[in-house]
């Protein structure tokens, strides 16, 4: 058995709700819900983890949401939880050579996975760095704002979830409330997550965001095609991150990320590592590939690349 | 072979996702992919959105049927005031590119008339290895699906083709400071 098996039957012994139902028993009623509280907040409450909801729970855990985001938003909203397609492993690639750091794939994603405008969260993050240094951390500038880019001199290095083979982030969760698909991507259990933030810690690329306050996310700025584990609403307390635009991408008709679309220089490329005739293949077996932070063994699905 | 492996792929797909109805879209894409593609004009291989024309001026024939074709290299003082050649401009002159007798077409050097909608082609002749990646979706931008329909940008949209370096951009606005957020 691989360690992610015996990791997986781990988390099916060692179920939240069991420990919940002890606690209350335990202790009393201290931590729940008060007596008097509408009956989905209880629903919510006792909720199981993404993983173990039968085929009707799911059903009913996304129909409570949609209802609930629906109302608070004052529009129609679809929670999806599309499953991962056999046979697909994403996999995503950024042209070095090409990126002139304008930031519009930042903008573009927090647009399409409903981040919280204000407070601030952006899952991409795009440094500046020297020529002539490299990626050489150190003199990494987040805050840069000439008026044109790319500046002499320069090269930017978008930085988002490496999505990786080996993630750190997902090992070190104590409720199992984030973990890797089928398909490869890292995703979180919004309802699962306690906040403990140990994931942040883990990341090496900064990729986890954490909701400090009540997301700042106006109504008329609401995608409404989300996923479960992806873009729609986040409570406050959780931790998010990039998913690969999970609502586009495992769709029958899966859309390119909204990065991928927005980016002006076509700096950015998306696919299926297990098609030999994907773009992410070409680039691979054709382009001179980089990956960040190699020696830490993340074994990320995310590529820098050079195609001149 | 890649459209089998497609098909075969969608078909995967289909199986997977077999409690889902089959989507009228996807048994199209199915059918059309299915048509052999030598039959499939250019066009249809790289989608492209029209040409990144200034409004109104084309059909270039509009004016230029009218108007007995010069040859001769020189300052433009007309008509196309803002076009400065600033590619390779030494070698080459407008009617290098431009068709002589049909101004609604590019010329390739083999004197294959095309339209402004396979300008890559154009590019391709002399920019073989931008030309190749361009069609496998690495040089440059391609949006839609990436399991399904593609459309591709023309250089055009990217490059002025006649002054093709490509023009510095403006930035979106930095991220909040860690000490400014409240
Ligand atoms: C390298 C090949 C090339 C050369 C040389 C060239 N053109 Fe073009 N030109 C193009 C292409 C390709 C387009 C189509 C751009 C597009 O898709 O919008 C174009 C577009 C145009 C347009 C339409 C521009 C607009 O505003 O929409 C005009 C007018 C034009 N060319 C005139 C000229 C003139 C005059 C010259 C010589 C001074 C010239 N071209 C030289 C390739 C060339
Ligand atoms: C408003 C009328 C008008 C339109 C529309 C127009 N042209 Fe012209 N074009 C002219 C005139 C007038 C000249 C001659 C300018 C000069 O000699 O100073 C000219 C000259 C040219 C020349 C230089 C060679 C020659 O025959 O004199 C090229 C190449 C050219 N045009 C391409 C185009 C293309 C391509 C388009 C469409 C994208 C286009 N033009 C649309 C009026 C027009
Ligand atoms: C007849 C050959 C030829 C054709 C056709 C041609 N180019 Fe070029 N191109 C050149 C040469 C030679 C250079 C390098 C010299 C220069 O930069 O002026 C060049 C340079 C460029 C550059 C780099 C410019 C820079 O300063 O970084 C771009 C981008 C470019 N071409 C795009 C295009 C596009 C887009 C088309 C099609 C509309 C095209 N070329 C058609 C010959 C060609
Ligand atoms: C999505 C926008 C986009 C499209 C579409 C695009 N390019 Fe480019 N191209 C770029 C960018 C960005 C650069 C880098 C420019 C720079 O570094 O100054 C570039 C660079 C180039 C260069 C310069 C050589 C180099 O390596 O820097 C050539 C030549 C070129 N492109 C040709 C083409 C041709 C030919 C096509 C169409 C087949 C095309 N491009 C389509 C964005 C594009």
């Amino acid at each position: 058995m691989s360690d992610k098996e015996a990791r997986d039957k781990r988390i099916l012994r060692l179920s939240r709700r069991k420990a919940l139902k002890g606690l209350a028993a335990g202790i009393g009623a201290l931590a729940l819900p008060a007596k008097d509280s509408p009956a989905s907040v209880w629903e919510a409450f006792f909720q199981k983890n993404f993983r173990e909801l039968g085929k009707e729970d799911l059903q009913k855990v996304l129909a409570r949401l949609e209802k609930e985001y629906s109302a608070q938003f004052g529009k129609a909203v679809k929670v999806k939880a599309t499953p991962p397609v056999e046979g697909v492993l994403f996999g995503y690639a950024l042209d070095l050579s090409r990126c002139i750091g304008c930031r519009r794939c930042v903008y573009g994603c927090v647009r399409e996975n409903n981040q919280s405008r204000d407070p601030q969260i952006h899952w991409i993050r795009v440094l500046q760095l020297n020529k002539e240094k490299g990626v050489y951390l150190e003199e990494a500038e987040h805050y840069y704002n000439p008026a044109k880019v790319p500046e002499p001199g320069r090269f930017y290095m978008p930085v988002q979830c490496h999505q990786c083979k080996n993630p750190p982030c997902t090992k070190v969760c104590p409720v199992q409330a984030t973990w890797t698909e089928k398909d490869g991507i890292v995703v979180v259990d919004y309802n699962w997550c306690i906040g403990c933030r140990y994931c942040m810690a883990a990341c090496p690329y900064g990729a986890r965001h954490f909701n400090w306050k009540k997301a700042g996310l106006p109504a008329a700025d609401l995608n409404t095609d989300t996923h479960y584990l992806g873009n729609r609403p986040r409570p406050v307390g959780v931790v998010e991150k990039c998913t690969f635009c999970i609502q586009r991408v495992r769709e029958p008709s899966g859309r390119y990320t909204a990065c991928v679309e927005v980016c002006p220089v076509g700096a950015r490329k998306f696919g299926n590592l297990l098609d030999p005739d994907s773009e992410i293949r070409y680039i691979i077996e054709n382009k001179r590939v980089f990956i960040f932070k190699e020696d830490l063994n993340t074994q990320p699905k995310f590529y820098y690349f050079y195609a001149t | 072979m890649r459209n089998l492996r497609c098909s075969c792929l969608f078909l995967l797909a289909g199986i997977a996702l077999h409690f889902l109805p089959a989507t009228p879209a996807l048994a199209g894409l199915r059918a059309e992919e299915s048509k052999p593609r030598k039959e499939e004009a250019a066009s249809l291989q790289f989608p492209v959105p029209p040409p990144p024309f200034t409004p109104g001026i084309f059909p270039c024939s509009e004016c230029h049927k009218e108007i007995k074709p010069n040859t001769a290299r020189r300052v433009l003082k007309d008509e196309h005031t803002g076009i400065v050649l600033n590619h390779a401009q030494g070698q080459r002159w407008c009617l290098d590119c431009h068709d002589t007798a049909n101004r609604d077409k590019l010329r390739l050097v083999s004197g294959e008339k095309i339209s402004f909608s396979e300008s890559y082609r154009l590019c391709g002749q002399c920019h073989g290895d931008k030309f190749r990646d361009w069609k496998v979706g690495v040089h440059g931008q391609r949006s839609g699906e990436w399991n399904g329909k593609k459309s591709y940008l023309l250089c055009a949209h990217c490059h002025n083709p006649h002054d093709p370096r490509f023009k510095p951009l403006s930035p979106m606005p930095p991220p909040v400071r860690p000490e400014d957020v409240r």
